[in-house]
This record gives C-alpha cells, structure tokens and sequence, in this order.
C-alpha cells in the first residue's frame, strides 16, 4: 500500500481507510465493528480491516508501563501507517493513537515522525464521517427515546460534541433528551473500574442515576467500554434502559440484542 | 497531621459510607462549578488571562532563583526578614523561635495550607504557644481537631447542624437557649468568640497567595477580613509561604488574581485582597513591629526541571477539586493529607515521596475535567500518568497488578498469539452468557462484577468474522 496525500479538509474520493476496531469491539461486541464498516463504506470508503490489530495499548500506557506501550504503539503504526485515514470506533482509542503515540516516541527519532503521521490521519468515526467526509448519511428510522453519553476522551481530547448529536438527528422517530451531566465521567476509566470498584460504583451511580432521570428508553454513547461500565451499573439496577454503540443506531443495526442483553431480553 | 495517604481505599470507603458528607459534597458539585461558569460567562477575555497567567508563572519557574533573590532583597529594604527553609521541620522551628523572642502565648492564624502542610498547629501547641485559626471554616476544623477537606473550604465536608454541635461542646460559656440554627447566627457565634482573641494574640501568622519580588510584598486574598485582623493587630506578623509563590511585579500579580477567585468560587474577586509590605512604617497608624516570612520549599525544588514542574503554576483556586468526580465520590480527607482532588494527586507524591502516596495518582479516571479547567493549564492528567510511570519503574505497584498487565501486553504484541488466545476465550464466555447475554459474577473478574454486571460477548472476534465470515458464531441474531 502506498501513502496517499490527503488532508482532513481534502479527503480523496474513495479514501482507503484502515478501520482500528479496538479490542473491546473486536472481542466483546462485533457488531459495533460491522456497523462502523457499513457507515464508513456507505460514506464511499474503501475499508480495510488488518488482521494484525490488537489493542491501542492504553491498559500499559495508563498504568505507567511505557516501554510496552511503546512497543505495541509501533506495532500500530506499521500495521495502520498506509491507509489514507484511520478510524476508530472509540474517542478514547483514537484519542491515545492521535495525541499519545506522538507523546510516547516523542524521543525517538525514528519513530517520532511516523506517530505524528500516523495522528494526523487517525479519527474517531462519527468525527470522521462528520467533519472529514461530511457525509451525507440517510440512517433509518428508530422509533426511541435516546440519551447520549459524551465519552471523556472523545470530548476532551478531540473535541466531540456536536457531531454525534448531528448524525442522530438525522435518525426519524429518534428523540434525544440530554442529561443534566452528558459530560461527567462514568467512572469506567479503564483499569481504574476494576482496581477501584467502589469509588467507580459511587461515580457510574451518578450517572445511573442522570440516565433514568432522562426518561429515555436507550442510552447511546460513542466508547463500549463506558458503555458497558454504565450497560452493566443499569442491569445490575434492575433498569430497564438499554445501552448501544452510536454506530449500531447510525447504520441500522439494531437487531443484535443491546449491549448486557440476551435475545430473550428484546424479544 | 499524621499522613494518612497509605490507607487511600480504607478512606475513600468510609467517606463514601457517610451519607452526611455525600450530601455535602453533592451541594459543593453543584455550586461551585454552577458559579465558576457564570464568572468566566461574563468575561469573555478568560481564556487569554489563562494564557498570560500560565506565563507569567512559566517564566518565573525559570528564573524561580533570580526571582526570589529580588523578593528577598526587597522585603530587607522595607524592613522585614526572609527565613529560607528547606524543610517543615526548619520551617516550625523559626516560627516557634520568632514567638519565643517576643513571648508569645497566643497565635492567631489566617488559612495557610502551607500552615497545614508543617501541621504548624499541633507543633506551636506542644511547645505552650496557643494557635488560634481565624477563619471560619479553619476555626471549626481546629476546634473538631481535622485536617481541611478542600484547600479554598476547609469545613466544606459539614452541615450546619454539626457545626452547631461543635460550637455548643467548645464554647462553654455558650447560652443553651440560644438560636445557633442558621450560618448567620453560627458566624457571630465564631466572631464574638474570635474577636477578643485577635485583640490579644502576640504574633499573627498569615500564609501568601503571592510574594511579589518587584516590591517585597506578600498578597492575601480572603472573604471573612479575618487575615486583616491577623496581620495587623499581633506585634509580629509571619508570613508563612512556599517558594513557588513568588511572581515578578504587581502587574503580574493582577493578572493571575483575575483567573484566581473565578476559578474557585465564581467570584470575580475575592472580598479582600490585602497587600502587606514589611512591618509598620513611621508614618502607620497600625501595623506590626516585626515582619518575618519564611519561605518554605520542602522538596518543590526538587520538582523544577523533572516533568512536575508545571505544578509549581498551581494557585490553589480549588477549581479542580471542585469538577472531579472522584473527589465529589469521596472528598478530601481520603487523599490521607492536606491536599485533595487532582491537584493533591499530583503534588502529594512530590511531597511525601511516591511509595507513600501509590494509591492518589492511580485513583482516577484521567477524564481530563480537571486540565479543562485549570485557570493555569496544568495537565494534570499528563501528571498522574507521569506518576504511574515512576511508579511501574520503581515496582511500585502489586505484583498481581503487574503480572496481568504484561501478560496482557506480551499478547497485545503478538497478533497472531492474541488471536489464538481470546478468540476461544470469547467464544467460551459468549456461549455461557448467551442465555442471560451478561454475568453477575466471573472468576478472577471480582473488580468489575462486585459492582456491576460484565455483558457478555457477542460471539466470535470481530476480526475472527470480518476475514472468515461468521463461521461458528455462537450467537447469531435473526436477521443474519
């Protein structure tokens, strides 16, 4: 595969575009990653799914094991650093390949200039269908009340608001009610919902608690690990609110049962 | 105060199971960021103040010795004397020092964390000076013998009722019929009480929001008026502050003042900002005889040049406390020191070393509220990670914990090994979650599922699918 010259402002007709599943996707709910596939083929992207992916190294990252981090980061890289774009299904995953690799191999001169590459190109894919492509998708209709969890790195790190309100907007029969706190963590934090459990228990009942108070009947949010953190607080609960990737709504592919559902549940 | 840092998850329970304190911390999580935002609404300008704040205090981090030299010279040409310690220790020691040259019986103090931080208290009362805290909120915490909660609220963690309480058991003298049921009457309770001991206390002990070199000035910025009372009134005053207070001039200064109190409780400006140059001049009406600071480092120099520095920009406006949900889940006394919230995270293993403080850098969701509003940008996400990473490199942290992290990472790094390890896995636990699609608990998963349950897999890997079609999936929806 060659580099191809292109610019966020400028994307080539039919752009080759290396899809980052993330792992959790990837092994916890492929559906996210079949829907992502379809938004972005849909929006006239040539995907490609390398089978040589595995994680974007966050859990070494955040837990001060740098030099793995590094390790699996260039493993990224070689594997990514082809395609015209890269897009990621998560904020929190194109948020660590497009401002932290850079940071990880800030010292190394080989490596430095192929991470900061490699970000330019790297985004999150309702960003990217949004403000990259600006792609005029028409999803099906969706006849829900939908509350949307705003993803820390997704809003702080990269800016995501609008967009995915946008592309929902676009979903007839969807009404979307806002939390009073959209933007407070759900306490998921990574590693930090296992080593901390109760102080994550106290923060994702905060949120719990925002969700109900909404009304809605689904929860949407653009990272599965908070939404699984907030899928499996709610269930726990006894909540009857389900919880989806943004992308399964967006491409119409909500017949897999929602996110800590068995088939028997949405029957 | 006793550190308490080792026993952070201990803490951080028993907080969380008082259900007064949660209620408290509720009202601050509301308020605070509400009254944050209308502030900076109304100044559109805010962001460029950060700006030139942030700076202001990186340029003085990088001439901090050129800086102080000039502040020094210029408090000894008012008339007043610097006091360079490098410890608590040396700092607690002037102090009793100064108040034992002039005989000093009581102390009457204004907020200082550099105060609590050298617990200056518990030190000046073991060696027969009585400390007198004179801000409302210190006042409290002193008479019920704890540490503040939060650096700009120190008594942010109670109600008015156990203030109430606490007035009733130390004031002896108190009147039982008398109405101490709102935080008016509470106020001049504490006044009435305050006022004779500011009239008769020997030396005043204030802390510095800043120490201007340009003129040797030391700046206090309170509501209550009590710092005034503070100063000027005792024979002595002792300015009692870290080194990283210092700023170039008084432009500077008001610069930095405009980010400060909106940050902190929405304020443009705080009730009082008082500047205090040296002792009473001829001229003075009032004022102290003596004027003494001690400047204090405690290990901050160690921070310059290490990727802590931009720590030492912090004004401890209490901004980031006051937006994290951690520390709206568990307040400030489960950090286990003075410090709390994402700034306490950072600062204390700076302070007290990072085999004492594990727990604070770890204990967050590095959600980034915190950076966002920072009225002097400190990335303090960058900070706790930085943390983690001295931490992993010195072992800091459970075995358990580093064994399964680079077990996790050895396959993250090998594709092809990844895949023949977690596609059975997953296609396992989907096959046992399919009947209820999640688990309410799964071996070796007890963190995740102690407080919520873990949904299961959907089936094969997604990749597994992608490149070989959906062979074997386990469970597969009507529709495909």
């Amino acid at each position: 595969m060659t580099e191809h010259s292109s610019s966020p402002s400028n994307p080539p007709a039919s752009p080759n575009v290396g899809l980052f599943a993330t792992c959790l996707v990837d092994l916890m709910r492929p559906s996210v990653g079949f829907a992502t596939v379809k938004l972005l083929e849909d929006a006239g992207c040539r995907v490609s799914v390398p089978e040589a992916q595995t994680c974007c190294g966050q859990p070494a990252y955040n837990s001060g094991d740098s030099a793995d981090a590094r390790d699996i980061a260039k493993n990224v890289i070689q594997v990514f650093e082809g395609f015209d774009y890269v897009v990621a299904p998560s904020g929190s995953c194109a948020g660590m390949l497009s401002h932290h690799y850079p940071h990880l191999l800030k010292d190394d001169a080989a490596w430095k200039p192929r991470a900061e590459a490699l970000a330019a190109k790297t985004f999150e894919l309702v960003a990217f269908l949004t403000d990259v492509l600006q792609a005029e998708i028409s999803p099906p209709d969706l006849d829900v009340t939908a509350t949307y969890h705003d993803s820390c790195s997704g809003l702080r790190e990269l800016g995501i608001k609008s967009q995915p309100r946008a592309l929902l907007g676009k979903v007839g029969g969807l009404r979307l009610v806002e939390g009073d706190i959209p933007e407070t963590c759900c306490g998921f934090g990574g590693l930090f919902c296992v080593k901390y459990p109760d102080i994550s228990e106290r923060m994702v009942d905060a949120k719990a608690d925002d969700i109900l108070a909404t009304g809605a009947d689904l929860l949407l949010a653009g990272d599965l690990g908070c939404l699984m953190n907030m899928a499996g607080r709610l269930k726990r609960r006894g909540a009857r609110v389900e919880a989806r990737h943004v992308a399964e709504v967006l491409a119409g592919m909500t017949d897999r049962p929602a996110i800590g559902e068995a088939d028997e549940d949405t029957a | 105060m006793e550190t308490q840092t080792r026993r952070f998850k201990q803490n951080a329970r028993e907080a969380m199971a008082d259900g007064q304190l949660a209620q408290a911390l509720t009202r601050l999580g509301e308020g605070f960021p509400l009254r944050r935002a209308e502030a900076i609404d109304r100044l559109p300008e805010f962001d460029q103040l950060r700006d030139a704040a942030k700076a202001i205090k990186d340029h003085t981090l990088a001439h901090l010795d050129l800086y102080l030299e000039q502040y020094e010279s210029k408090v000894k040409e008012a008339g007043g004397h610097v006091h360079w310690c490098r410890t608590g220790q040396d700092a607690r020691e002037k102090i009793l020092e100064i108040c034992r040259t002039v005989g000093a019986k009581t102390v009457t103090k204004s907020k200082s964390m550099i105060g609590e931080e050298i617990a200056i208290n518990d030190f000046l009362e073991e060696n027969g000076v009585a400390p007198i805290e004179t801000d409302l909120g210190e006042y409290i915490i002193q008479l019920r013998k704890e540490p503040p909660s939060h650096i700009i609220a120190p008594a942010v963690h109670l109600n008015k009722g156990q203030v109430e309480d606490t007035f009733r058991k130390a004031h002896t003298n108190l009147d039982p019929a008398r109405n101490l049921d709102d935080p008016k009457s509470l106020l001049e309770e504490a006044r009435v009480e305050l006022r004779e001991k500011f009239l008769h206390a020997d030396v005043g002990l204030t802390g510095a929001n800043f120490l201007i070199a340009e003129t040797g000035t030391n700046v206090l910025v309170t509501n209550e008026g009590n710092a005034d009372l503070t100063y000027s009134l005792p024979r002595v005053h002792i300015v009692i502050a870290s080194l990283e207070k210092v700023i170039p001039t008084l432009e500077d200064t008001a610069t930095v003042l405009r980010v400060l109190a909106r940050s902190g409780t929405g304020q443009d400006i705080t009730v009082y900002t008082t500047f205090c140059t040296g002792p009473k001049r001829p001229d003075d009406l009032d004022g102290p005889d003596e004027y003494h600071v001690i400047l204090l480092d405690n290990g901050r120099t160690e921070l310059v040049g290490t990727e802590f520095q931009e720590m030492l920009r912090c004004i401890r406006c209490g901004s980031c406390l006051n937006h994290c949900p951690v520390y709206h889940a568990i307040g400030g006394h489960a950090y286990g020191w003075v410090y709390s919230g994402p700034m306490g995270a950072v600062l204390i293993p700076g302070l007290i070393g990072i085999h004492e403080a594990g727990d604070l850098p770890n204990a967050s969701t590095l959600c980034g509220k915190c950076e966002t509003v920072c009225p002097m940008r400190i990335p303090l996400p960058k900070m706790l990670r930085a943390w983690r990473e001295r931490q992993y490199q010195r072992k800091g942290n459970s075995a358990a914990g580093r064994w399964s992290l680079q077990l996790w990472a050895a396959l993250a790094k090998r594709p092809k090994l990844y895949r023949a390890v977690t596609g059975p896995l997953m296609t396992a636990l989907a096959i046992f979650g399919r009947k209820r699609g999640r688990f309410k608990w799964l071996p070796l998963a007890g963190g995740w599922t102690g407080p919520r349950d873990l949904p299961a897999p959907q089936g094969d890997s997604f990749i597994a699918q992608y490149h070989k079609g959906p062979v074997g999936a386990v469970v597969r929806s009507k529709g495909q």
